[in-house]
């Protein structure tokens, strides 16, 4: 397991035999200062590892929540470097993992050797890049981990037993398994595309396997919990600052979604 | 200079192209790139294809001589390649003849497109008939405005027309929503993408249906004057009417291969969709290639007066023809565009598609000194769509 914050918070919660929760907002939503505060809150609330999103214009990966999410960010000047800024600003108070999740031309804009230096310096832990296939993605990966970073990428239910491999020799950290054929977004139920592709990856890496896509209820926490190292959740997160933005309880009910997901994933263990 | 022109396995042409694609979508990537090798080295796949292009869309397509224009114009000589007497009224219908085929292969049973212009739209809507597939075609809101003729023809064919109200509501969201479509319903759904864009196979296998276009230019015209054009003209949008009649032209090196891009309002970013005169490579909707993006690396928003070459992003062979210097690119204003549609009407009796006005202009501009030369200009689309923009911007003509 990787030597950086992100594999070391996997391996406390793995020798408690506690699921991560791992947060996605994206950052800049509703404005930069704010995901700050954001971030605190989901810290609070019991997330264990976050997912930084640095906004993109055409975000092919994701459904309606998390693409007016980004939309917000850019309209509020959000970039690539604000978003490293904000990073700066979170690690000087906290030490909770942070993973920027991206798209890959706004990092391909910013150059990935200034890239991987800056995040560095910002005290990032890692970088994954939405629609990036390993294949393409590999000139990449070693500028990245000679950073001192981790590299996660995405398996899906529709990858090979071959692109399952390939996957996980290009990850660190972690992997992140999405759950279901879709975009981002709540579902009404966890696919039951999602735990086989858990135990189909198991067989190819030791790295900690994280579950995405579609999570938003602490039963659906509590049934992913029981069988991945974390549990993902985005969109449910990014509706929530959506319909509080602006006002003074934004914050707190953050906390308090953070904190019924996190009992839920914790639940799974218990049985 | 390059003589050939194919992708590498990973489907690169040189540094651009690829597949960049959420992990969701490479696996039916992979097996529509195993559908289509199968389907080219399938003798019963290309009859039956050249069976439907020929008794169904009416290949092949003439090349006219259009000699009152380049008598006007007292330089060059001007070939037309009628890809507007086509069914549908535009090449598009190649690509989805091929394509069609290929989903029915795959044993899909529903197909999705994205539609600027609604010209790919409403050949998806056509083939979709003819085979009894359901069809849902995604187009931006702002089109829909811009073309809703084609709106209504697209119902009439039977397909659902869905309207795209995100981002700049025009082809590039049009896309993007078609994408989100296909990575949820992988399993029975076939992407039509209409141009030579996009991920591996699509900007190779999208070319080879239309290079039907080149192949039939190229003998025509050295059975009418014995020799090969000294340049070729067609706009780029995407690239894929231009792809098709450039493809058989590369190994020709002393032939001349122009593209025109949409020159817009004028060269600021934001008012054109020429990306070689403002774009850089980057990464949009499972490509790399020549885009028009700003310096935080988000995609910038476009204008044509032509909604089918207002797009960000040039197909990867495009770019890598252009770094090699067998193609070169320029751009067309609008005006320029209007203009040359005029011309074209009242000297040939052949109103153009806006798109393909741009290819018409670029000649147009550079006939009168060419003396001695003759061009080939590629007409990819005729003018009934655009009836609406063409009274909005023909004040004179609508008293």
């Amino acid at each position: 397991m990787s030597n950086t914050r992100i594999g070391r918070r996997f391996a406390e919660l793995r020798a408690k035999n506690e699921p991560a929760l791992v947060a996605y907002i994206t950052a800049g939503d509703p404005s930069l200062e704010a995901t700050v505060g954001l971030v605190e809150a989901l810290e609070r609330g019991g997330a264990d590892v976050i997912e930084l999103g640095v906004p993109f214009s055409d975000p092919i990966a994701d459904g309606p929540v998390i693409m007016r999410g980004a939309e917000r960010a850019i309209a509020n000047g959000a970039t690539l470097r604000g978003v490293l800024d904000c990073a700066a600003k979170i690690r000087e108070r906290s030490e909770i993992p942070i993973l920027l999740f991206s798209y890959l031309n706004p990092l391909m804009r910013y150059g990935f050797a200034k890239l991987a230096t800056d995040a560095r310096a910002a005290g990032v832990d890692g970088v994954l890049m939405t629609d990036a296939s390993v294949e393409e993605a590999e000139p990449y990966v070693k500028t990245i981990r000679d950073a001192g970073l981790d590299t996660v990428f995405l398996a899906a239910p529709t990858s090979t037993p071959e692109r399952l491999a390939l996957v996980g020799r290009y990850s660190s950290g972690f992997v992140y398994l999405v759950s279901r054929t879709g975009v981002t977004g709540e579902q009404q139920q966890l696919s039951a595309q999602a735990l086989p592709l858990v135990t189909a990856m198991r067989t190819h890496t030791e790295l900690p396997l994280a579950v995405g896509f579609g999570i938003a209820k602490a039963a659906d926490a509590e049934a992913v919990g029981r069988l991945a190292d974390g549990v993902v959740v985005g969109s449910a997160f990014v509706r929530v600052i959506e319909k509080y933005a602006g006002s003074p309880e934004m914050e707190n009910k953050l906390l308090e979604l953070t904190r019924e997901l996190k009992m839920g994933a914790l639940q799974g263990r218990l049985r | 200079m390059i003589t050939t022109s194919e992708p590498d396995k990973g489907g690169h042409f040189g540094r651009y192209g690829g597949r960049f694609v959420p992990e969701v979508l490479m696996a039916p990537l992979e097996e529509l790139e195993k559908a289509y090798e199968a389907a080219r080295q399938d003798p019963a796949f290309h009859a039956e294809l050249a069976d439907l292009m020929k008794n169904y869309a009416g290949r092949p397509t003439a090349l006219w001589e259009a000699k009152r224009l380049s008598g006007i114009l007292g330089g060059a000589r001007i070939y037309i390649k009628r890809e507007d007497l086509l069914h549908t009224g535009a090449h598009k219908i190649n690509n989805c003849l091929g394509q069609i085929l290929l989903a029915r292969r795959m044993g899909k049973q529903r197909v999705i497109a994205e539609t600027g212009a609604g010209q790919h739209g409403v050949a998806t809507a056509t083939v979709c008939a003819l085979f009894g597939m359901d069809c849902t075609v995604y187009m931006g809101e702002e089109d829909m405005r811009r073309q809703r003729l084609n709106v209504f023809r697209m119902r009439l064919l039977g397909a659902k027309v869905v309207g795209v109200t995100n981002g700049s509501r025009t082809l590039k969201d049009a896309i993007s929503e078609a994408m989100r479509d296909w990575v949820t319903n992988v399993e029975n759904t076939h992407y039509l993408l209409g141009s030579a864009l996009g991920s591996h196979p699509y900007p190779m296998m999208v070319r080879d249906f239309h290079s039907v276009i080149g192949k039939e230019a190229r003998a025509q015209f050295l059975e009418r004057e014995g020799k090969l054009p000294d340049t070729v003209f067609a706009c780029v949008g995407g690239g894929s009417n231009a792809i098709g009649m450039f493809h058989e032209f590369i190994g020709d090196t002393g032939v001349e291969l122009v593209g025109v891009e949409a020159g817009g309002r004028n060269l600021t970013l934001g008012e054109h969709a020429a990306r070689f005169a403002g774009g850089s490579p980057g990464v949009l909707q499972g490509c790399y290639s020549y885009v028009l993006q700003n310096a935080d690396g988000q995609i910038a928003l476009t204008h044509s007066v032509s909604a089918g070459l207002d797009y960000a992003m040039i197909g990867p062979e495009h770019a890598n023809l252009a770094d090699e210097g067998r193609a070169t690119y320029v751009n067309c204003s609008d005006a320029s565009a209007l203009d040359a549609a005029r011309l074209l009407s009242r000297t040939e009796g052949i109103i153009p598609a806006l798109e393909s006005s741009h290819a018409v202009a670029e000649a147009i501009r550079r006939a009168p000194a060419e003396k001695g030369k003759v061009f080939l200009v590629n007409l990819s689309g005729r003018g009934d769509k655009d009836m609406d923009i063409y009274r909005e911007n023909l004040k004179d003509l609508d008293e």
